[in-house]
């Protein structure tokens, strides 16, 4: 049989659509951070918690109302994201004369609340959460069996991420936004409100959070540490790909997720790691970043 | 006649009194402090966790509170499933805290290097919490003893069943650590002997969340068995995606090598349904199990593991050793409790092996259909009982090397 390094290419093949799968969610978690921090110079580090509230909003609104899949796709995210503009409104508009430390230090902690609440409440097993009933077996491509939801799960990443990237580059509302962070009182000066616009890009966040989560739900279990295991490697991720750049974040999320996929095949013991081997090195010959600009 | 009586009876008095004082004194600090070390917050926080801490806590409740006159005290802390904090941990109750035995343990990293430590300093460890067989096997104590089950146990319930009912060829996917590889060893000797082939195995990192890489290979391998050597949320999530990437459906058929009932519980019976285990304790298998575990879920909500159930009946062996040798001496009370039978709710016909194993009977268990639960907890068939000679090796055998003849 042809071979290529010593696996099968099927082997190969398979291994390079999950990578895809797996990038998919690096991509929009990484996406939703690369906005804030574009936007509002804010270290989200809550962003795995909110992650972790979408899944959890979803098997909630599934458990205690009866609220199926599809409706909780757009529902989940709505509840997670309106947490997330009471949070800005409340904390972090006050932090923006600071430091980005402070930023950081307050997501970092709230995160830790969240998710001690959660495990207190749910302990650490996770709880179940079915695939809709539409999306439920798969295909045989021949070199592998894909399962129909994380096929979906790619579709659903790529359009968000297309969608956003567009948005913020392309539209007049993003070029408000844009300009409002390059020079908010000369943007204020033109009749636009800045403050309203920085706790609606905040809230869009985090919302992305929260659909990667209700995403996620089905495939992992509804976990209150899915969030903290999958964090560091989105900063990661976002650190390659250039702190902020859109572009940067959805790409390297993709990329990431396929050379983890391989590292899982030609030394699995090395695939927690891999992520942070590449941040290491993309440091040390381009501080900014892949995709960033240096300031 | 009255005279030589009086003076008897006041002799007697004052020996008796002698003895207790000298009991009494023997107590270091004047209190038994047990410590529970455990995964409070990590991926095991649910197999063992504050539940084993209410399960010691009941165990000395049990007791009256006191042994050998003195007070019992529980303390407890999170070892974060890291083997240099837990030894760190084990090291400062030992040195400053005055205290005498360490439970739970789980997580098998963790449980090796504190029994070494609690070896060195004549300490009791009562792990019920990690698997691995080597805590009895080359890494054994005097003062160490193994309690729910080993790594040994499982291969000999769920893995030889597998292989009786026709799954010859095996593929591992092992957690990365010390327990991983003793559990894939233990399955393979097993598979081996009974005439199986093993076709590979790959071995993932601890606390993996994505499975889908690791489950192709499996698959890609024609085994007809999954093995899985891992335990906790590892287990679960391989699972669901086992499930998911049409694994089962197929014809390979998943041995969950370690599964708890708080596994179970977390899947649902829709996905775990069918699956089988061993396991070294059942909250439904009599009044006496029942009865303590409603006391058990009184306190936390929830039925109790086979390791917290397991924490709750070596601690109260503990205590009676404790309460029967006089003393809290670490190597005293353990050979103690090697002459003493174990019986109580969890173990009714347990004995210690000169290795510290606990040999007691185990159970093979499978996970019963949506449709035949009551509801919440009532999970499992149980199918066989695994006799404590057959379930546990001899430990002449098991590589101890005190027990070497």
């Amino acid at each position: 049989m042809l071979e290529l390094l010593g696996v099968p290419p099927q082997v190969l093949f398979g291994q390079l659509l999950l990578g895809l799968i797996n990038g998919s969610f690096y991509a929009l978690l990484s996406l939703g951070l690369a906005v804030i921090f574009g936007m509002l110079n804010v270290i989200n580090f809550a962003h795995g918690a909110q992650y972790m509230l979408g899944a959890f909003a979803a098997w909630m609104l599934l458990k205690f109302a009866g609220v199926n899949y599809w409706v909780a796709l757009v529902l989940a995210p709505v509840l997670v994201g309106l947490l997330g503009v009471v949070l800005e409104k409340l904390m972090l508009s006050r932090l923006y004369k600071l430091d980005h430390l402070y930023g950081l230090l307050l997501t970092f902690g709230l995160a830790l609340i969240i998710e001690g609440m959660f495990r207190h409440w749910y302990g650490v097993s996770g709880q179940p959460y079915p695939i809709p009933q539409a999306l439920a077996g798969g295909h045989n491509l021949g070199f592998m069996f894909l399962p129909t939801y994380r096929g979906w799960v790619v579709a659903v990443s790529l359009v968000v991420c297309f969608g956003t990237w567009f948005m913020i580059e392309r539209t007049r509302l993003g070029a408000y936004l844009r300009a409002a962070t390059e020079n908010p009182v000369l943007v204020q000066a033109f009749g636009i409100n800045v403050p309203v616009m920085i706790t609606a890009t905040y809230g869009f966040g985090v919302a992305l959070a929260g659909l990667a989560g209700v995403l996620a739900a089905p495939i992992y279990q509804v976990n209150p540490l899915m969030g903290s295991h999958l964090i560091i490697v989105v900063f990661a991720v976002v650190v390659i790909g250039g702190m902020g750049s859109i572009l940067g974040a959805v790409l390297t999320g993709f990329m990431l997720g396929i050379l983890e996929g391989f590292t899982k095949v030609f030394y699995p013991e090395a695939s927690n790691i891999v992520i942070f081997v590449v941040m290491a090195v993309v440091l040390l010959i381009k501080p900014a970043g892949l995709f960033g600009r240096e300031k | 006649m009255l005279k030589k009586l009086l003076a008897g009876t006041a002799t007697l008095a004052l020996a008796a009194g002698a003895v207790t004082g000298a009991a009494q004194a023997q107590i270091s600090g004047d209190t038994v402090k047990i410590g529970v070390l455990t995964d409070k917050s990590s991926l095991y926080a649910d197999v063992s966790g504050e539940g084993s801490v209410v399960a010691a806590q009941l165990a000395v409740e049990e007791f009256g509170g006191k042994a050998a006159g003195k007070p019992v005290q529980v303390i407890s802390a999170d070892h974060q499933n890291k083997a240099d904090i837990s030894s760190n941990i084990a090291r400062q109750w030992f040195d400053t805290e005055g205290v005498d035995a360490i439970a739970d343990l789980v997580t098998s990293s963790t449980a090796l290097a504190v029994q070494e430590v609690a070896r060195d300093k004549g300490k009791v460890t009562l792990i019920s919490g990690a698997a691995t067989s080597r805590l009895t096997g080359d890494a054994c104590s005097p003062t160490g003893f193994h309690w729910a089950y080993d790594t040994y146990a499982l291969a000999v319930g769920t893995g030889r069943a597998m292989v009786q009912e026709g799954g010859k060829t095996w593929f591992f996917l092992t957690a990365d650590y010390a327990f991983g590889h003793s559990l894939e060893a233990d399955v393979t000797r097993e598979v081996k002997a009974l005439g199986g082939e093993v076709k590979g195995s790959v071995r993932h990192p601890l606390n993996n969340s994505d499975f889908s890489s690791f489950l192709l290979q499996a698959q890609g391998s024609g085994a007809q068995v999954i093995g899985l050597a891992n335990a906790g949320t590892d287990t679960t999530n391989s699972i669901k995606q086992a499930a998911e990437f049409g694994i089962t459906s197929s014809g390979q058929s998943l041995a969950g090598l370690l599964l708890f009932i708080s596994d179970v519980d977390s899947l649902g019976l829709q996905i775990a349904q069918g699956l089988s285990l061993t396991t070294g304790f059942y909250w439904d298998m009599d009044d006496e199990t029942r009865a303590w575990s409603a006391k058990y879920e009184q306190k936390t909500g929830k039925k109790p593991t086979m390791v917290q159930a397991g924490v709750y009946s070596s601690v109260l062996h503990y205590l009676r050793a404790v309460d029967a040798a006089g003393t809290d001496e670490g190597l005293k009370v353990a050979n103690k409790m090697k002459e003493l039978p174990v019986k109580d709710m969890f173990a009714k016909n347990g004995k210690i092996l000169p290795n510290g194993r606990m040999a007691h009977d185990m159970y093979l268990a499978r996970v019963k259909q949506p449709s035949q639960s009551k509801g919440r907890w009532d999970y499992y068939d149980i199918l066989r009982t695994i006799p404590a000679d057959e379930a546990y090796q001899k430990a002449e055998l098991s590589g101890c090397p005190f027990t070497k003849k």
